[in-house]
């Protein structure tokens, strides 16, 4: 394996994780918040169809991100209605947004497949630090939705940890009725982080059209987005071990790929099922450390909040 | 930051005309109430009588039908517990509004203004605060390892901390050892003399004797009795009220000879939920016609001790059987069709199915003698509910609704029902009568004792002595998940039996005693 061959992967396991990160991120911060959002991989595609289409229109690829990430919010609140406010079964509705997003992706993009796109995210050279050797080329030359992914993390992190908002927001994922009684709105809290995270698989599709790819096609996000709801599982709801999670994760992403051009003879579709396994895995080593202490999951995850129910 | 204001005459509080509704029960029909400042005053009724309702209108959990809250002179319609929460008024539900991976610090300020959680200063705040209202608490340390009674003085510091000067207390004795309660009236009472106002609502008596000002009583979601002067109105009153006629307690009781041992536990052994042992080579027999009853502080075994004897709990060592059949491996059904009843302390979960109907929840036991071929049949099984319904004076509305709207004391009059119908020969009851009303008690009471005159062998568990002092043939004492010793009810000192349940056993009875040198009592 040549020098730039082993960089290539390494920037593409980077870049990958960050695809992932994104939408894990987005999928960890609704979780917290209680509402399990299966409709990730929908989300992404519209959020990818979108921005591309955007991209067309205007020509600016800041703009297609921002109308990327708006459109995911947008697909996030369907699911927010159903489950936060009418209290109906979030793994249904999740699973139906995934469809919808896909369906509605496909029929929005169909002019759209196949045309060069209008506005890329072109990967910035930092000074300096892209000429260091090997980390370089891997780091510090990647498309800009790579570092906003990286401050994502961090910012999600510190609110969540160090604000009062980022405690109320946990609380309604531990405890509605304590959230509530606390004084906080659970459905506000709710459909806020239910948002966020649908902003954020939005980011995450954009970032496959505006610079990965960059190219809409139906089927793009290729069940990116289902990765991303394990991967939440896998980095047990902390935004750092989600990271590192999505660097593995992506990093198989990458490998897939590549595995014929390095002449490894193993087959890419055994890989495909190693962050499934992994997450397995993870589920098991949690249900067995929580016979001493509580589950990293969120207590009151996937369960509607009704004030007045006896 | 005391709560006497400026205004320091005329109510705290004042409800009036409040009227609730929920689908099928009326749980408030225009009652009133009025608390005055730097008081303590009971709200006293039977379960189902409307006292969780009202406080729960009052603060801001639900909205009433009808009627006026006056908070400190000025009318409030509360839409929200926030609402309710800024006009002054704190809740310590009867179960905790804790989230239990946080910690104390984290959830005294869960409620509070800022932007910004700084994780040092507010646990050295919270310590202050505890401090000066003396609430032993340790600020770091996760709500879920706490004991029940440090979980309630967490609810107590939360709403000191958003400054309530009106704190109403659902049942807050439940959860508490005697001595922990003796504590919490003591808090109160400093925090009535800093001009805050209390509500306590309990159907305890000796507590609201113990430490209130003022009583209220409601009765079928009514004020019968409002503002009573408790020193002067008397326990004996207060209990009449409650119950609309004159409470009628469960004599001893008459003696007869038991016959055969049916159940028979030998050396059982089990591991509760934290992977340490629970139950501790437990010896008991209970014979034909006899009441056993086993007494301890909550969390000695108790529970483990009753999943291991229903099959619900696998055991580690020892063995159990029924009139000599051995069931040690036996499976809850077959438990059951040898002749095993069970009354779980946990009737909503265990018992019955809350989101299922009353027919449903009736014919769970016995679903096989409802159908025909692979099929139930609707109306056998709504027959033999509309019996069990009638016979244990169940009060329902629909019986296609969900049990969950059922009050305590009716849900567990159709539990023991279902469980006595099918002529059990051992009956398993976990705290049988704990949350029902002075009626209920001696429903159920009376019920057990029908049990023993008819052969039954009953092993009851409870935290209630004077239940077991009254109901039980033999009582054993349970600590640290073994009997530590035995007793003749009829002769046995309470101080002795209290001693034994906290460990300290001296040579008072022929169960396996484990004396405590370090520890003796006076």
């Amino acid at each position: 394996m040549s020098e730039a061959s082993l960089i290539g992967l390494l920037a593409a396991t980077v870049s990958f994780g960050a695809l992932l990160y994104l939408a894990a991120l987005g999928e960890m911060v609704s979780e917290k918040a209680g509402i399990l959002n299966l409709g990730v991989e929908g989300m992404m595609a519209m959020g990818a169809v979108s921005g591309f289409m955007a991209a067309l229109e205007f020509g600016n690829p800041w703009l297609a991100l921002l109308i990327a990430v708006l459109t995911g919010a947008a697909v996030a609140l369907v699911h927010g209605w159903f489950t936060v406010v009418l209290g109906a079964e979030q793994v249904v509705s999740g699973l139906s947004l995934t469809i919808l997003g896909i369906g509605m992706a496909a029929y929005l993009g169909k002019n759209a497949v196949g045309r060069p796109p209008g506005a890329v995210l072109a990967p910035v050279d930092w000074p300096v630090l892209s000429d260091i050797r090997w980390l370089g080329p891997v780091l510090f030359r990647q498309s800009p939705i790579v570092y906003m992914a990286v401050a994502v993390g961090v910012v999600a992190w510190l609110v969540l940890s160090r604000t009062r908002i980022g405690l109320a927001l946990r609380a309604a994922g531990e405890s509605a009725s304590t959230a509530d009684a606390a004084g906080h709105s659970v459905v506000g809290l709710r459909l806020g982080a239910v948002a966020v995270g649908g902003g954020l698989a939005g980011a995450s599709g954009a970032y496959l059209t505006l610079s990965i790819t960059p190219q809409w096609a139906e089927g793009i996000t290729a069940g990116r987005g289902w990765i991303a709801v394990a991967l939440v599982i896998f980095g047990a709801w902390r935004p750092g071990r989600v990271a590192l999670g999505a660097l593995l994760f992506g990093g198989t992403l990458a490998l897939k790929t590549r595995l014929q051009t390095f002449g490894v003879d193993f087959s890419p579709i055994l890989l495909s099922m190693l962050p499934y396994l992994l997450t397995i895995g993870v589920l098991v080593a949690i249900s067995i450390r929580s016979r001493n202490r509580p589950s990293p999951a969120p207590a009151a995850l996937g369960i509607a909040y009704r004030r007045e129910e006896r | 930051m005391t709560g006497a204001g400026v205004l320091t005459t005329g109510p705290a509080v004042e409800l009036l005309g409040i009227w609730k509704r929920f689908p099928g029960v009326v749980a408030n029909a225009g009652a009133h109430l009025r608390v005055e400042r730097g008081s303590i005053h009971a709200v006293l009724g039977e379960n189902g009588a409307g006292k969780s309702t009202l406080m729960n209108v009052l603060a801001g959990v639900y909205r009433p039908d009808e009627g006026e809250v006056w908070v400190e002179g000025a009318a409030h319609r509360f839409r929200t517990p926030a609402d309710a929460l800024a006009a002054g008024i704190g809740m310590v539900h009867q179960e905790f509004r804790l989230v239990p991976s946080f910690t104390v610090a984290e959830n005294v300020v869960l409620g509070a203004a800022g932007r910004l959680l700084r994780r040092q200063a507010i646990e050295d705040e919270v310590a202050a605060l505890a401090d000066r209202f003396g609430l032993a608490t340790q600020p770091d340390r996760p709500v879920w390892q706490l004991s029940m009674g440090e979980r309630q003085r967490v609810e107590i510091l939360k709403a000191l901390w958003r400054d309530a000067r009106i704190l109403i207390l659902d049942e807050p004795t439940a959860v508490l050892t005697p001595a922990e309660a003796d504590e919490l009236g003591a808090v109160l009472r400093r925090m009535a003399d800093a001009g805050r106002s209390v509500i306590f609502i309990s159907h305890k008596l000796h507590e609201v004797t113990g430490f209130c000002d003022e009583a209220t009583v409601l009765r079928r979601g009514e004020t019968v009795a409002a503002s009573l002067p408790v020193a002067e109105t008397g326990a004996a009153e207060l209990a009449s009220l409650m119950v609309g006629a004159s409470p009628v307690t469960t004599g001893r009781p008459p003696p007869h000879p038991p016959g055969e041992p049916l159940l028979e536990v030998t050396g059982l052994s089990a591991v509760g939920d934290r992977g340490l042992t629970a139950v501790d080579a437990v010896d008991l027999t209970v014979r034909a016609g006899e009441i056993v009853g086993i007494a301890g502080v909550a969390g000695n075994g108790q529970r483990e001790l009753c999943q291991v004897i229903t099959g619900l709990r696998p055991s580690t060592g020892g063995r159990v059987s029924l009139a000599g059949v051995d069931l040690t491996r036996a499976s809850p059904r077959t438990r059951f069709r040898a002749g095993l009843g069970y009354i779980p302390e946990d009737r909503l979960g265990v018992g019955l199915a809350p989101r299922l109907s009353v027919v449903d929840n009736a014919m769970l036991r016995t679903y096989a003698e409802h159908r025909r071929g692979p099929l139930l049949v609707a109306d056998r099984a709504a027959a033999h509910c509309a019996e069990l319904v009638e016979r244990f004076s169940v009060r329902t509305g629909s019986l296609d609704d969900p049990i969950a709207g059922l009050s305590g004391g009716n849900l567990q009059r159709l539990l023991v029902g279902r469980e006595l119908s099918e002529h059990p020969r051992v009956v398993v009851a976990a705290q049988p009568t704990r949350g029902l009303d002075v009626q209920g008690v001696k429903f159920i009471q009376d019920l057990l004792i029908a049990e023993r005159g008819a052969g039954v062998a009953v092993l009851l568990i409870s935290e209630d002595l004077d239940e077991l002092l009254t109901l039980a043939d033999r009582l054993l004492v349970m600590h640290d998940g073994r009997i530590v010793g035995e007793f003749d009810p009829n002769t046995a000192a309470r101080r002795e039996i209290g001693e034994a349940m906290v460990g300290h056993v001296r040579a008072s009875g022929d169960g396996p005693s484990r004396p405590d040198p370090a520890g003796e009592g006076p």
